[in-house]
C-alpha cells in the first residue's frame, strides 16, 4: 500500500486518531509519520559515532581527536573508537581522560561521577572516606524522596563504615 | 547461603513471574525494567576481547553469580548452546539483548551467556556489550522497588568481583553513554490515549527536555508498535542512582496523568467511535485465522484500552501481558514443536491469541454468572 500523503514510499505505519466523535485511519510512510510527529524509531540518544563525526567536522575544536596516542593496554586508537562509538578497556578511560571529558560533558551535561562509589574488597582509609560521604548522601536523597528502607539499609551501612574507619 | 546452580536447564516459564503482578498503575504501565552495565578489571571489554578471554570472563562471572544471596537458585544458559530459537525466546522474554544472543558473524558469541535467579527475573547478561549487565523486570510501575533489588545484587558481585571503577567517571563502561551510574532505568507504558487525541508527540518531546528518552518495545533501535514506549533515562554520569530514578518515577507519573485526562477525554467526546474501536479489535482477535505480530499488537492495545476504560471485562490486562510474550514467533515455536516460517506463525499466533480470549472469557462467566455478551450499557 502506497503512503496516502506523498504517494510515493510504502506506507508503513496506521495511524488512527480521533476528533469530534470520528475516527480517522491513515497509512503513512515512516517519513511522512514523522512530519506529523510520530516516530516508529524512539527518539534515542545520538549514537556516539555519529555525534563524534558531527563534533569533529566543522573545523574547529575537535572533540576526540584521531591523531591520539592508542591506550597502552589494549591498543585501541582514537580513530577507531570515533568509528565505533566503544572504547576497548576500562584504561582507555585513563588514556583518553581528556578527550572523554569534552565528549561526556555533551553526551552527559557532566564529566563528574556522584553516584555509588565501588570500593573493592581491599578497603583502605581513602577509600573508606570516599564511600561514607556517597552514603551520607545516598542516606539524604532516601530521606528526600521517603525511600525508608533503602534509608534504613544506607544508615547501617554509614554505621558499619563509621566502626572501621 | 547460595543457592543451587542449574546449567543449561529446559526453558520453561523462567523469567516470567512479573506476568503474575500487574502491579501498580498497571492500567497504563505494563512494566519496569532497571539494569546495571558493570565490568571488571583486567580486561579488555567484550568486544575487544579475544574467545578466550571471554571464556575466562564467563567462568568468573559464574562461578560470582552462583555464589550471590540475592538470586536464590540461578539457571544459567550459554549461549552457544542453545538453538536460535531458544536464544530468540529469551529475547522475546526481555532477558537478552540482540547483542548477547548473536554476534558480528551471525553466530551465538563465545562466553556470552545468561545467569537468571529464581524471582523478578532478576539476573545477569555476561559478556554483552559490557562484561555483566544486571538486571530485573518487574510488572507495572515500580522502579524503586527494581532499584533496590539490582543494587542489592550490585553489592553482593561487587564484593566477589572487581569492577572496573574510575573516581572521576565512575563505573566504566565499553560505550561512554552508559559510564558513571551504568544505570538504565525503563518504563514500558501503554499511551493509546495521547496517541488518539494527537497530543503524543507533545508528550515524547517534553520528555527530551528532562533527560529522557523513548523507544521501542524491544529496546534500542526497535520500532514503535500498539501504541507501547519504552521510557528511559538518557543520561548515566553526574547524578546518583536515587536521582535518576526519582525523576524518571516524577515524569512518567506525569506522563500517567495525561494519559488518563486523554482516556477521560475520549470518553467523554467520542464515546461511540472509542467502542466501536474498541470491540471490532476483540471481534478480530476473537475470530481471525492468520494475525501478524504487528496487526495483534495493534488490536491488543485496543482492547487493553477498553479493559482499563470497563468498555470490555475481559481479557483481564494480566492476560493480555501474557498473549504480548506468548503469542511472539519464538514462543510459537517453542508450542508447536517445530521451526515456523512467518505465515504459519500468523495461523499460529491467530489460534493461540482465539483460545486465550475464549479461556479468559469462559473463567470471567464462572466467576460472575454472567453471558458472553458484557456491552458496559448504553452508549451514550
Amino acid at each position: 500500500m502506497d503512503c496516502e500523503n506523498c504517494g510515493e514510499r510504502d506506507a508503513e505505519i496506521t495511524l488512527t486518531e480521533i476528533e469530534n466523535n470520528e475516527m480517522r485511519t491513515v497509512h503513512l510512510c515512516s517519513t511522512c509519520a514523522a512530519l506529523k510527529g510520530v516516530s516508529v524509531e524512539g527518539s534515542g540518544a545520538p549514537p556516539i559515532a555519529d555525534l563524534l563525526a558531527h563534533l569533529g567536522g566543522s573545523g574547529g575544536e575537535q572533540v576526540f581527536a584521531a591523531d591520539a596516542e592508542a591506550c597502552d593496554y589494549c591498543g585501541t586508537e582514537a580513530r577507531e573508537f570515533r568509528k565505533t562509538g566503544r572504547l576497548g578497556c576500562p584504561q582507555c578511560y585513563a588514556q583518553f581522560a581528556d578527550q572523554l571529558r569534552a565528549l561526556l560533558g555533551r553526551v552527559h551535561n557532566a564529566s563528574q561521577h556522584i553516584g555509588k562509589v565501588y570500593v573493592s574488597s581491599a578497603v583502605d582509609a581513602d577509600d573508606s572516606q570516599a564511600r561514607l560521604s556517597t552514603l551520607k548522601r545516598r542516606l539524604d536523597r532516601a530521606v528526600e524522596i521517603e525511600d525508608f528502607e533503602s534509608a534504613a539499609d544506607l544508615r547501617d551501612q554509614i554505621h558499619i563504615l563509621t566502626e572501621v574507619v | 547461603m547460595s543457592g543451587v546452580l542449574r546449567e543449561g536447564p529446559e526453558l520453561e516459564a523462567q523469567g516470567l513471574d512479573w506476568l503474575d503482578d500487574v502491579g501498580p498503575e498497571h492500567e497504563i504501565v505494563v512494566s519496569t525494567r532497571v539494569r546495571l552495565a558493570r565490568n571488571i578489571q583486567g580486561f579488555s571489554f567484550a568486544s575487544q576481547a579475544t574467545g578466550e578471554e571471554r571464556e575466562t570472563l564467563f567462568q568468573k562471572a559464574r562461578e560470582a553469580t552462583q555464589a550471590t544471596e540475592v538470586l536464590g537458585d540461578v539457571d544459567l544458559w550459554q549461549m552457544t548452546e542453545l538453538g536460535s530459537s531458544e536464544r530468540t525466546l529469551l529475547l522475546e522474554r526481555h532477558l537478552v539483548s540482540r547483542e548477547l544472543i548473536t554476534g558480528p558473524d551471525g553466530e551465538a558469541p563465545r562466553g556470552s551467556a545468561l545467569a537468571l535467579g529464581n524471582r523478578k527475573a532478576l539476573g545477569v547478561m555476561i559478556n554483552e556489550e559490557d562484561h555483566l549487565r544486571l538486571q530485573t523486570l518487574r510488572g507495572g510501575f515500580q522502579l524503586v522497588e527494581a532499584w533496590r533489588d539490582v543494587d542489592q545484587l550490585d553489592e553482593e558481585l561487587g564484593g566477589r568481583l572487581p569492577f572496573a571503577f574510575h573516581h572521576e567517571f565512575g563505573f566504566l563502561t565499553s560505550c561512554p553513554t552508559n559510564v558513571g551510574t551504568g544505570l538504565r532505568a525503563s518504563v514500558l507504558i501503554h499511551l493509546p490515549g495521547l496517541v488518539l487525541t494527537k497530543q503524543i508527540h507533545k508528550v515524547l518531546e517534553g520528555m527530551g527536555q528532562f533527560g529522557v528518552t523513548y523507544r521501542g518495545l524491544y529496546g534500542e533501535g526497535s520500532k514503535i508498535v500498539g501504541n507501547f514506549f519504552q521510557v528511559s533515562n538518557q543520561t548515566t554520569l553526574g547524578r546518583t542512582e536515587e536521582d535518576l530514578i526519582d525523576s524518571l518515577k516524577t515524569l512518567v507519573s506525569r506522563v500517567i496523568g495525561y494519559e488518563r485526562k486523554a482516556r477521560s477525554h475520549l470518553l467523554r467526546e467520542a464515546p461511540n467511535v472509542l467502542e466501536d474501536k474498541v470491540w471490532r479489535a476483540y471481534g478480530i482477535l476473537g475470530h481471525a485465522r492468520s494475525l501478524p505480530f504487528e496487526e495483534m499488537m495493534n488490536l491488543l492495545s485496543a482492547i487493553r484500552l477498553g479493559v482499563s476504560l470497563k468498555l470490555l471485562k475481559t481479557p483481564s490486562v494480566e492476560m493480555i501481558s501474557r498473549v504480548m510474550i506468548h503469542a511472539q514467533t519464538a514462543h510459537l515455536e517453542r508450542a508447536a514443536r517445530r521451526r515456523l516460517d512467518e505465515t504459519d506463525a500468523d495461523v499460529f499466533r491467530a489460534q493461540y491469541v482465539r483460545e486465550a480470549l475464549a479461556a479468559d472469557s469462559a473463567s470471567e462467566d464462572e466467576d460472575t454468572g454472567e453471558g458472553w455478551d458484557r456491552h458496559s450499557g448504553d452508549a451514550t
